[in-house]
């Protein structure tokens, strides 16, 4: 197997064909239901996906090292948190709190990175203790309650406005713009980066990799800071659209976003994967859920059918690759 | 290999669905409810009022809520969801009222009535709240608590908290009452343990050793009132316990007579009078404001009663 399917690019077959099963999704779910086809639905899928496709792009960088990274989810709402803090506390200007977003993710990304490459603490267990850390920290920060962003204006279209809808008649929320922003700057340095080869290559062989004379540790800390950085983004995205930090709030999105990623075909044994693919992921999950409320699909099932189509994507996934080899 | 096996699970689920929900007539009003939470019994019991009404209405009606109140994003994409279903009316409980106005406000412009229910949504959109009355009802529990400790004597509120709608709600119409219709009992204190048991439990073993002579003591939610069973417990005191809500723990108290009864919220009347409301609003009728879902006073005698074992949970 490659070691170097890289960012956007890769074996376009199956992407074409993941694409295709989405589509598919998509066509289905518009002749059920006259009301899902429409502009502003279409739109509420979009933005549904944003925080959750962002969050999925930072862990597909670690999963595909071999790692797993269960702290995104409440790492994302003490983004949002800290960011509350300097802007409605401490009142300081919007670039600011953009800048203290990325840097408490990138921070705390480099603390889990720490605990995975010198600590030697195994990634399941590491980034399981930053979760509750995390989540414990927001708590403690805000005192439980939320903060909102009244005094910030302008800080709700983060997520909320709609830049491209100035240019074309189609209101796609900012949040997605940011979203694909994110997915192609992952994919770049996937694709065609020192540090993406190196992403690869650890996933792969981590030994083979530290034989040949790389510094792996110095990489692995990079990439879970990349990755933190990341949630840092979807925090910021998931204040925007809430207009608040809502400090309870994060666990059990690092699930879905794991979900999203291996609907895309990555391998959670690390060493393949690919950014389009996790879109891909992430779109169909929304897609599901938003398709299964609009044909009023009664909650119970929805979550049995979402469960079901995870597991049929990675079996049919796996099928596919065996059938290859 | 892969794209077959997909698509046919995608079409096998597919058609599934649109099977479960083809019955469906296309002329009935719909009316979603977007409530705090699902699992939870006192939810599936506002769901069973909900149901109960768009039955005897001849209306769907769906319900959900995220799995825990924490997922106030969740909440807002069921939301975005229900309005894309072009729905008749719409009931609401937020869980973060600020958080959802612009999904309200796209409600308002499509004019699609929303009905807020329970905690209520705190802007002026909604046309109508369905929820307990809180202060009606904490009056009950201290005509109740008079009556039990024969009339005089002191007695102490421990509540959940001091900021809320329903903390400030039971606490005033507690103490007012006392003071309007009780003029030989005394509230000796009101102390706050923010719904917590252990914390109550310690606040309420307090106000007993501070207060040797106390009669009675009220707890305004689950939480507190299980507190003050533990506390009174604990130090072996002999005083009257009421409490709020219900919940194996405080259900269990009132059958052994260590708490003297409590009220309880009617989910299922909020669930009933919150559909009720939308298809009145559907219809164009004036609806009113703020719609009293009734509670009940529950103890020992009539804890197994239908009328009252439908709305306690557990």
């Amino acid at each position: 197997m490659s070691a170097r399917e890289s960012g956007l690019g890769g074996n376009a077959q199956q992407k074409l064909l993941a694409f295709a099963s989405l589509i598919v999704l998509v066509i289905g779910f518009s002749l059920a239901s006259p009301n899902f086809f429409q502009v502003s639905n279409i739109m509420a899928i979009l933005q549904a996906t944003s925080v959750n496709g962002v969050l999925a792009v930072g862990v597909t960088l670690i999963i595909i090292t071999g790692g797993i990274d269960l702290s995104i989810g409440t790492l994302m709402t003490f983004c949002a948190v800290m960011t509350g803090v300097v802007l409605t506390w401490l009142g300081m200007p919007l670039p600011l709190g953009v800048l203290t977003a990325v840097g408490t993710g990138a921070l705390c990304g480099f603390v889990s990175g720490g605990l995975v490459a010198r600590m030697k603490i195994p990634p399941f267990i590491a980034t399981l203790g930053m979760m509750l850390v995390l989540k414990g920290l927001s708590l403690i920060v805000t005192g439980t309650k939320p903060i909102y962003f009244n005094d910030t204006p302008g800080f709700t279209t983060i997520a909320q406005g709609s830049l491209i809808g100035q240019i074309i008649p189609l209101p796609v929320p900012n949040g997605v713009l940011v979203l694909f922003i994110v997915a192609g700057v992952a994919a770049w340095i996937l694709g065609r980066t020192v540090l993406g080869r190196y992403t690869f290559a650890l996933g792969s062989n981590e030994e083979a990799v530290r034989l040949s004379g790389v510094n792996t540790e110095f990489w692995k800390i990079a990439i879970y800071t990349l990755a933190g950085a990341i949630c840092g983004i979807a925090g910021l995205l998931i204040a925007s659209r809430l207009n608040s930090a809502q400090p309870a709030l994060g666990l059990g999105y690092e699930l879905e976003a794991i979900a999203a990623v291996v609907i895309g075909g990555t391998s959670l044994s690390g060493g393949r994967g690919t950014i389009l693919g996790t879109l891909i992921g992430a779109l169909i999950m929304s897609v599901l859920t938003n398709g299964l409320r609009v044909l009023s699909v009664a909650p119970e099932w929805q979550t049995v059918v979402t469960g079901a189509i995870i597991i049929v994507a990675v079996y049919a996934d796996q099928m596919r690759r065996r059938g290859r080899s | 290999m892969f794209t077959r096996r997909t698509l046919l699970g995608a079409v096998a689920a597919l058609s599934l669905m649109t099977g479960a929900t083809g019955a469906v007539a296309q002329d009935k009003l719909y009316v979603p409810l977007i409530s705090k939470g699902f699992q939870h019994q006192f939810w599936q019991a506002v769901k069973v009022g909900a149901d109960k009404a768009g039955a005897e209405l001849g209306v769907e009606v769906t319900f959900e809520g995220p799995d825990n109140e924490s997922q106030v994003d969740k909440q807002i994409d069921m939301l975005a969801a229900a309005l894309a279903k072009k729905p008749a009316a719409i009931g609401f409980a937020a869980l973060d009222s600020q958080a959802a106005i612009p999904l309200l406000k796209q409600a308002q412009e499509a004019n699609i009535p929303v009905i807020a229910f329970d905690s209520g949504v705190d802007s002026d959109i909604p046309l109508a709240t369905a929820s307990t009355d809180n202060l009606a009802a904490a009056a009950l529990a201290a005509d109740k608590m008079a009556e039990l400790i024969g009339g005089e004597g002191k007695v102490a509120v421990v509540a959940h908290d001091q900021t809320s709608r329903t903390g400030v709600d039971r606490r005033d119409g507690f103490v007012n009452r006392i003071k309007e219709s009780h003029p030989n009992i005394e509230v000796v204190t009101i102390e706050y343990g923010g719904g917590d048991h252990l914390k109550s439990t310690e606040i309420t073993k307090a106000i007993l050793t501070a207060n040797p002579d106390i009669k009675g003591i009220f707890g305004t939610n689950e939480g507190s009132a299980i507190g003050v069973v533990n506390g009174v417990k604990e130090s072996g005191a002999k005083v009257v316990v009421v409490g709020y809500d219900s919940g194996k723990a405080q259900k269990d108290a009132i059958r052994e007579g260590v708490m003297a009864g409590a009220i309880t919220q009617n989910p299922v009347g909020i669930g009933y009078e919150t559909v009720k409301a939308a298809v009145a609003a559907a219809k164009g009728e004036t609806v009113e404001k703020n719609i009293d879902t009734g509670f009940y006073w529950y103890d020992k005698t009539n804890i197994d009663n239908p009328e009252i074992s439908a709305v306690l949970y557990d």
